[in-house]
Parts: C-alpha cells; structure tokens; sequence
C-alpha cells in the first residue's frame, strides 16, 4: 500500500515535469503550427546555461544561486528560441514540414555544439535549502520536498498559462491566431510578434522545466531526445495546443511510466506507447484535443 | 536516350571499384569501395524507403530506421553463430527472408497506427514510435540483448567469399539498391502508384473514387518497409550486429537528413544524399573538426533546407533551368526571357 502511494506521488511528481516541458511545446504548436524538434535542445541549454551560472555562486556559498540558475536558465531558453522564430521559422509560415526540418538542423548542431562547451559529464543542481531535504507526508513519510514544490511549480504554472490564454489580452490574440491569423492580421495585430512572443514563452517553459528537471535528476546529453520524445507523446495523448489536454497527458504518461517500471520493468515502454496508439485509433486529435 | 544513359551509368557503377583499384593504393580502393560507396548503397537503400513514402504518398515517416533495424533483429535472433544465441539455429538463407518479413509487417504495423494523421503529425507519430521501440529494445534483454546488441552477424559465403569483402559487398549493395529502385519505379507507374499520388493530392476525391485510401496508405508503408528492411539486413551484416544505438534517435534522423540533402522529390536523390552524407561523415575530421561532426551535418542539412527545400536534386533542376534552353512548357522561364529580351526594343 505504502510501495503503491510512493509509485503514484512519483508518477504525479514526473507528469509535473513533464507538463512543464510539454505544455511548451504544446503552446508554440497551437498558435504556429510548428513542430518544434529543438524543444529538447532549449530544455537542455537551460539546463547547462543555468548551471554554468549556478556553480559558481553556489561555490560561493550564495543562498539565491539557484534562483540565478533558474532565471538564467529560462532567459537564454526565452531568447534562443525567440532568435530561432525571427532568424529562421517566420519567414516561412505555413510550411509546416519545412519547419520542422529547420528545427531539426538547430537541434543537431545545438546538441553538438552543447557537448563541445561543456563535455560529458553529467550535472545537477543542489535545491536551496528552503526546498531541500524531504517532508512527511501522511501515509508514506519522508518524501523529497524539492519533488513536491516541482508539482506545486506545474500547478501554478498550468493555471497563469490557462489564465494568460483565456483572460488576458494577449491570450485573447494567441487564441484568435490558433482560429485565423489572416484574420487577426487584418484586425491590425501585429501577427509575427505575437509569434515571437508565443516562440519565447514556450521556450521558456522548456528552460523552466530543463532548471527544475536537472534539479531533480542529473542532466546530461541526450536528455534532450528523451524530453523531445516525453513532449510530442504527451500533446499526441493530450490533443494540440490544449493546457488541460497537456496535463492530462502528462499525468497520464508520468503514471505510467511509473506504474509500469514497478510492475513490469524491461516492459514499461509498451504500457506508455499502448496508451499512445489507442488514443490515435479512438481519438486522432488526442483525449482534449478539438477536432 | 534515358534509357542509354541508364545502362552507361549502370556500367560506370559496376566497373567502379575497379577503376578506384587502377587509381588508388589497394588498401585505399578497398575503403572507398565497401566503407563508402558500399555502405552509401545501404543506408541510399533505407533512405529511398523513406524518399517512396514522401515523394508519392506525401507520408515523411521517421519510422522507417527502425523498420530497416528489425530486419536486422529478426536476422541477428535467429541466424546461426550470433552472439549472444537468442533463437538461433537457422541459416541466412531462412534467416534473411524472416528480417525482410519481420521489417514489412512492422511497416504494416506503422501504416495502420498513423493511418489516421497526416503531414507534421505524421512527423511526430513515427518518431514517437520509432524512439519507443528504441526504448523498448533497449532494456529487453531476453530478445534484443538489451543496451549490447547482438554481435557477430557475418552473412553467408556468395561463391566461395566473405560476404563483408569490400568487393563482394559493394556488389550485392548495388544489385540490391538497383532491384529495389527499378521495383519503386515501376510501382509508382502502376494502378496502385497512381492511387498512392492521387493519396497524396487529394485523398477525398480518391475515397470518392472508391478506393480506400486507409488501405492504400497501409500497403504503402508495407512496401517501404520492405525496402527499408532490405538495407536493414545489408546494414547488420556491414557493422557485424545490431544494437539499439544504430536504431536510436541520432541515426533516424540522419536517413531524414540523407533523404532531404539528396532531394525528396525522386527515388534517386536518397543515393545522392546518403552518398553526400557518408563521404561528409568519413571526413569531417580534415574538413572541420575530428569530433564535430554533428555540427557540419547539421549546418548542411539547415542551409539544404533553408536554401533549396527540394534537396540536390532540385539544386540540379534549378541549374538547369537557369543555363539551359528553356523548355517551353515552363511559363515562368518563358516569362523571364520575355522580360529579359523587352529593354532591346
């Protein structure tokens, strides 16, 4: 019973993570149509950027580095893939395919240049200590406290992106474009900035969870492909462009994957991807996805 | 015509190592032969699978590595003297044709689940499903072997010789690709090639026609899988066994890279692409950096795609238009000249 409580708060404690780095991906796609294949790239730039940042402070025994690394982390994240919609991807909205390629080719040489800069040799974060440190939790007991304030992250992070999307003026144009940017170009919005906007918040997402994530296990390369393949299932389970699709999803992959390690260990893949493939044959567009 | 120059170019490639023995030292002859212009054909091979799938159907499929990495599987768990033995007992000639098998019916397998998504979604399903069979090779160790593979996978004697003699090898390479090609080709031209384009422009209008465009879709991926799983065996035997690195995410994205580089509009531009990358992956060290590599074929696959969408192959056609004659069905060059010759007047 006790075993069953800690492989479900692991599974919610993974789907937080997993939403962090998926709802961005998940947003960039909603509004732009574009499959961004370097989403896994930013959330490993983060990582890196942020710690490159953080070591040296926490050396200096400061007690903000992590919050440094954090902040670092999710700008540079914010600011790549801002520079990658402006540079690259705007000026060929509508191919789709074309895009994705693109997004390929950064992820390739961002992967490569990554393990040029900073080598192979895996890093993590240290939790300032005011999240450090596990915390009882009724019915299963000492629980780590930095895994919990990861799933109240993912709570307050869902609900401002629900707020941002239905009650705010940029919102209101972000989901305006989803229906008819033509249209919302015509009202004199100034479309390819609010694509930049949406570009570096959903990057940011992924840096934001690329600081959290390499906080909770260590970051090394290839993680990159591992969070790539964790966001296009979860918005293919979820539906596109959704935040509720999103979490479900995620907590839907993160239990999982979970549940299957425990159960059945050199299987568990196909537990995720069964889920994957019946929400394809029942629902193409995904559980919460719109038609 | 065309056809004269099929033949011309068919003799230049089956004389090649040959004419590369008469120009190089004996050890260097042997390298190009089997190292690159051998292993150019397999992974050509894979790459054309992936070509077939988006040049006539419209499909990209991320999928079609590890389709071609299953045939090898399937060889590498039943075939005699595989290391560790999994099944074993079986000789090539029964083992190949159950990989060929194995890779059509995962084909079929990755048609049916996609079989409802189309363009970027397309995109992301198969890479979803490629990586998870790659995770899922990965920690089996009672089929697959889990993260080592399975070693020493030679292949059978042809005529008495190592099968992995640069020779030999290169030569079965070329019949195979040429077969396969020659095979895309006359497929594409019959009845269900022309429904697969007609998929590809206007699925409804083929639905109302009375097709079924699901099962069309479906044999399709079959076919490619088939293709793939081909290479897939001539892959295996070339590196000597499978493990999941070769199936991973890095190596199914570089048959896209090859498919795109080369052209995705003809069969033949994923020979031309897998040979650009191959010679690019030989020697990235004295062009760029020994451990770079990644880098220099990411930067030309981005230009490629940010340049000429339509890969070399598009590049040539673009030359042509630009230096030859201008064809007269060609309204736009033919406009171009018109306002070329007009300031004369």
């Amino acid at each position: 019973m006790e075993l069953a409580a800690i492989i479900v708060l692991n599974g919610l404690t993974l789907a937080a993570l997993y939403f962090l780095v998926a709802s961005g991906f998940s947003l960039i796609f909603g509004l732009m149509r574009v499959v961004n294949m370097a989403h896994g790239s930013l959330y490993l730039i983060a990582g890196y950027v942020g710690y490159a940042v953080f070591e040296p402070l926490y050396d200096r025994d400061v007690w903000w580095a992590w919050y440094a690394g954090l902040a670092s982390g999710v700008v540079c994240a914010a600011v790549v893939g801002a520079l990658m919609q402006k540079l690259l991807l705007g000026w060929m909205q509508g191919q789709e395919l074309r895009q994705a390629l693109v997004t390929i080719g950064v992820s390739i040489i961002a992967a490569d240049q990554l393990l040029a800069f900073y080598g192979g040799t895996p890093r993590q974060f240290f939790a300032p200590d005011a999240i450090f440190g596990s915390t009882q939790v009724p019915g299963i007991g000492g629980y780590p406290t930095f895994r919990l304030v990861q799933i109240g992250i993912a709570l307050a992070i869902g609900i401002s992106l629900w707020l941002l999307l239905n009650r705010t003026r940029l919102g209101m144009m972000i989901r305006a474009g989803v229906d008819d940017r033509d249209m919302l170009g015509a009202c004199g919005v100034n479309v390819p900035l609010v694509g930049v906007a949406v570009f570096a918040l959903g990057a940011a997402l992924a840096g934001l969870g690329g600081v959290v994530g390499a906080t909770a296990q260590p970051l090394a390369q290839g993680m990159d492909g591992r969070f790539l393949l964790v966001s296009l299932v979860v918005v293919i389970v979820g539906g596109m462009g959704s935040v509720p699709g999103t979490a479900l999803g995620a907590v839907l992959i993160g239990l999982a994957e979970q549940i299957g390690q425990a159960v059945f260990p050199t299987y568990s893949v196909i537990l995720t991807f069964g889920i994957m493939v019946a929400v394809l044959a029942l629902r193409p567009q995904g559980i919460l996805g719109r038609a | 015509m065309h056809r004269g120059l099929a033949v011309l170019v068919a003799a230049a490639l089956l004389a090649l190592p040959w004419v590369l023995h008469a120009m190089l030292p004996a050890n260097q002859a042997g390298f190009w032969t089997g190292n690159i212009l051998g292993r150019a054909l397999v992974f050509g091979i894979i790459a054309m699978s992936l070509t077939f799938l988006a040049t006539y159907g419209g499909f990209v499929s991320l999928a079609q590595l590890m389709v071609a990495g299953m045939a090898g599987y399937a060889v590498a768990v039943f075939v005699d003297g595989a290391v560790p033995r999994i099944v074993g007992g079986l000789g090539y000639g029964v083992a190949i044709p159950l990989g060929l098998l194995a890779a059509t019916l995962m084909g079929l397998l990755v048609g049916a689940i996609s079989v409802r998504t189309r363009d970027i979604y397309l995109l992301m399903i198969t890479l979803a499903i490629s990586m998870g069979v790659f995770r899922f090779v990965e920690t089996n160790i009672a089929w697959f072997n889990g993260y080592e593979g399975i070693r020493n996978v030679v292949g059978p004697d042809i005529l008495g010789t190592d099968f992995r003699n640069p020779w030999v090898f290169y030569h079965v390479a070329l019949g195979t690709a040429a077969l396969l090609f020659a095979a895309v080709i006359y497929l594409v031209r019959s009845p269900f090639g022309l429904v697969l384009q007609g998929i590809r422009d206007n699925p409804r209008r083929v639905a109302a026609l009375g097709y079924s465009v699901g099962l069309h879709r479906i044999a399709a991926f079959g076919v490619a899988g088939f293709v793939a799983g081909c290479g897939g065996v001539l892959a295996t035997i070339y590196n000597i066994g499978i493990s999941p690195g070769s199936i991973g995410l890095g190596p199914t994205v570089n048959v896209l890279i090859m498919s795109v580089i080369g052209g995705l509009g003809h069969p033949l531009g994923a020979f031309i692409g897998s040979l650009i990358f191959t010679v690019f992956d030989t020697f990235a060290a004295t062009i760029y950096d020994r451990d770079r590599f990644n880098t220099l074929i990411g930067a030309v696959f981005l230009i490629i795609v940010l340049v000429s969408p339509d890969g070399v192959l598009g590049v040539g056609a673009r030359l042509r238009r630009l230096l030859g004659p201008p064809p007269a069905r060609d309204s736009k060059a033919v406009q171009k000249q018109k306002e070329t010759s007009c300031p004369s007047v």
